[in-house]
């Protein structure tokens, strides 16, 4: 693709270094997040778990009291916060990607079912999409959870289970739409079965979009994941996720706004990168 | 059009009795209600006393068919942890919850519906720049974590807004806000596209050929035809905000339907939770078919397809 035809007009090298950073800072964003999250401790050598009750509720060092021992401060339990919500990354990181494989999983499974087979199948699975649409899911996540016990596994579970829609109707459409299209024909009259047409022919035109909802689920995941958390029927305690952070910390709201203020930012942000990596997957997929 | 709105009822209705069934199946969903009932020190017989207390015993399609004919005339069993009966709970506390979702819902169209369109009408220009920022910030930021930053600086720092209840309108402001912000992204979206793609379609080029000035172009015809969409989005938003506001009313102490619902599944008072989990999703599905009856009365190719 031309200069032109893009509409941008590359004056000089450092223009174009800076409109490709310019595009991707979010995606460098969160990899040094991720990238924190997983030398992060090791560099630190800072432990989640450790209280110490003498050096409970200190300031971050930004403030008077602040030390550098305790970069972010420290919680109600004297526990390290930066140690935390660095832990509380990974916990979020990993349900995001599960949750999203999960969910893609089975609705790209019944959107393809649905959108290549039509008539009966195709109007049982939009119902089912239908149903799944109108259950309050967080109502129902809480619900789960508070009968089962409160586990990361069965948090990923109950997410992954509820949370497939948007893979269903997006694989739908385009199922449909590929259907009657001549490669699919062609294959037919080869002799393929169903089950090869739709993963050799069908899936692989899916893929693209399939990525980018994925990345919209991941961070409605760790948004659901943190809210479930912040109501105590999430990641269990003693275990650092963001939403728990915010849960404890809200007890201290008035002496100490930071313990509230550290994992909220850090949710936005975390859930901010992924949102607009998709964004920028979309962008990029619809210029081709 | 009265053969559309048959068959919108006729799935509205096999909707609200397979999501009646899955809120009343979630219970047996962990095994024996009866042993969680009796909790971790009660023994086996308590269990079984309870079992034939609460009917636990007989088999689950007559325990549903008994609870469903119930629900249909508004009695959804009594409390076991209020000792009432759940309808009088919902009466209590459902208006307060519709309350604050309707608000925050007006408050977000107010906002999103403007911005849409002056961002779909210039495209690239400064109110598009907003627009899309707005949008991004309030699609990343889950809406308690607003909540506290609000009530961190609004009522900790500076003493402008009270912090929890929900008595005055001045209780309402934080509630609201941080719920609209939460359901005005998807709607700028959707609202920016449509306004795109209506923009450039014939009729709006021949409505311009014809000299009609852009402000009319844009306000009686462009957007008529944008809003269609969005009016199915807002009333599916409005669903997943009477369900989202459990974790809002939990910040600011508020004693609606949120609230109850998680005191009740805290407390594994399982008739009060499917009687929630229904009639949220009784919200949902009537809210959209509401959408769908309009949409279908506004445009007849609806009605063709639908």
């Amino acid at each position: 693709m031309s200069a032109t035809m893009t509409g941008i007009t590359p004056t000089g090298k450092f223009t174009q270094l800076r409109q490709v950073l310019g595009r991707n800072t979010f995606l460098v964003v969160l990899a040094v997040l991720i990238l924190a999250a997983i030398i992060g401790p090791w560099l630190l050598n800072a432990d989640p778990y450790t209280q110490n009750l003498l050096t409970r509720l200190q300031e971050p060092v930004w403030t008077e009291d602040g030390t550098w021992k305790h970069v972010f401060g420290t919680d109600q339990l004297g526990r390290d916060v930066l140690a935390r919500m660095l832990y509380g990354i990974r916990i979020s990181a990993l349900i995001g990607v599960s949750v999203a494989l999960m969910g893609g999983v089975i609705g790209t499974t019944l959107g393809v079912l649905a959108g290549y087979f039509g008539g009966v199948t195709d109007r049982i699975i939009s119902f089912l999409i239908t149903a799944r649409l109108s259950l309050p899911i967080i109502l129902v996540a809480l619900a789960v959870v508070s009968m089962f016990g409160a586990s990361l596994l069965i948090v990923v579970m109950v997410l992954g289970l509820l949370q497939w829609e948007r893979y269903a109707l997006v694989s739908r459409t385009m199922a449909a739409s590929l259907r009657n299209a001549e490669f699919v024909t062609a294959s037919r009259i080869q002799g393929c079965s169903h089950w090869q047409i739709m993963w050799h022919d069908i899936l692989p035109n899916l893929f693209t979009n399939l990525v980018i909802i994925g990345t919209i689920d991941a961070a409605m995941a760790i948004t659901l994941e943190a809210s479930l958390s912040f109501l105590g029927l999430g990641v269990p305690p003693p275990m650092p996720s963001l939403g728990l952070m915010i849960s404890e910390g809200k007890e201290n709201i008035l002496f100490q706004p930071s313990l509230v203020v550290i994992p909220s930012v850090m949710l936005f942000l975390l859930v901010l990168c992924v949102n607009r990596c998709g964004e920028y997957l979309r962008a990029s997929q619809a210029k081709e | 059009m009265i053969y559309y709105l048959a068959r919108r009822l006729f799935v509205s209705a096999l909707l609200v009795g397979f999501v009646s069934m899955i809120s009343f199946a979630l219970v047996f969903a962990s095994g024996n209600p009866a042993a969680k009932l009796a909790g971790e020190a009660g023994t086996a017989a308590d269990a079984a006393n309870l079992a034939a207390q609460y009917g636990f015993n007989r088999p689950v399609t007559s325990q549903y068919f008994s609870w469903l004919s119930g629900v249909l005339q508004g009695d959804f069993g009594n409390s076991l942890y209020f000792n009432r009966p759940v309808s009088e709970l919902l009466l209590q506390h459902f208006p307060l919850t519709a309350q604050l979702g309707a608000m925050a819902m007006l408050l977000a169209l107010v906002v999103a519906i403007p911005l849409g369109i002056a961002a779909g009408r210039y495209p690239g220009s400064i109110a598009d720049k907003i627009a899309l920022t707005l949008a991004s910030i309030g699609q990343a930021m889950p809406p308690f974590c607003l909540a506290f930053l609000f009530m961190i600086v609004l009522s900790v720092q500076n003493q402008i807004l009270p912090a929890s209840g929900f008595d005055t309108w001045r209780h309402a402001i934080m509630p609201c806000t941080a719920l609209a912000i939460f359901a005005m992204p998807a709607i700028i979206r959707l609202m920016r596209a449509e306004m795109i793609v209506v923009l450039r379609s014939d009729y709006i080029r021949t409505a311009r050929a014809m000299g009609l000035a852009s402000r009319a172009v844009v306000l009686k015809y462009a957007l008529r035809n944008a809003l269609r969409p969005t009016v199915s989005l807002a009333a599916a938003q409005m669903g997943s905000l009477l369900a989202g506001s459990v974790v809002i009313e939990s910040v600011f102490a508020i004693n609606g339907a949120g609230q109850l619902a998680w005191v009740s599944i805290l407390r594994g008072d399982f008739p009060t939770i499917q009687a929630l989990i229904l009639v949220f999703s009784l919200f949902y599905i009537v809210l959209t078919l509401c959408a769908d009856v309009i949409n279908g009365w506004l445009d007849p190719r609806v009605r063709a397809q639908g």
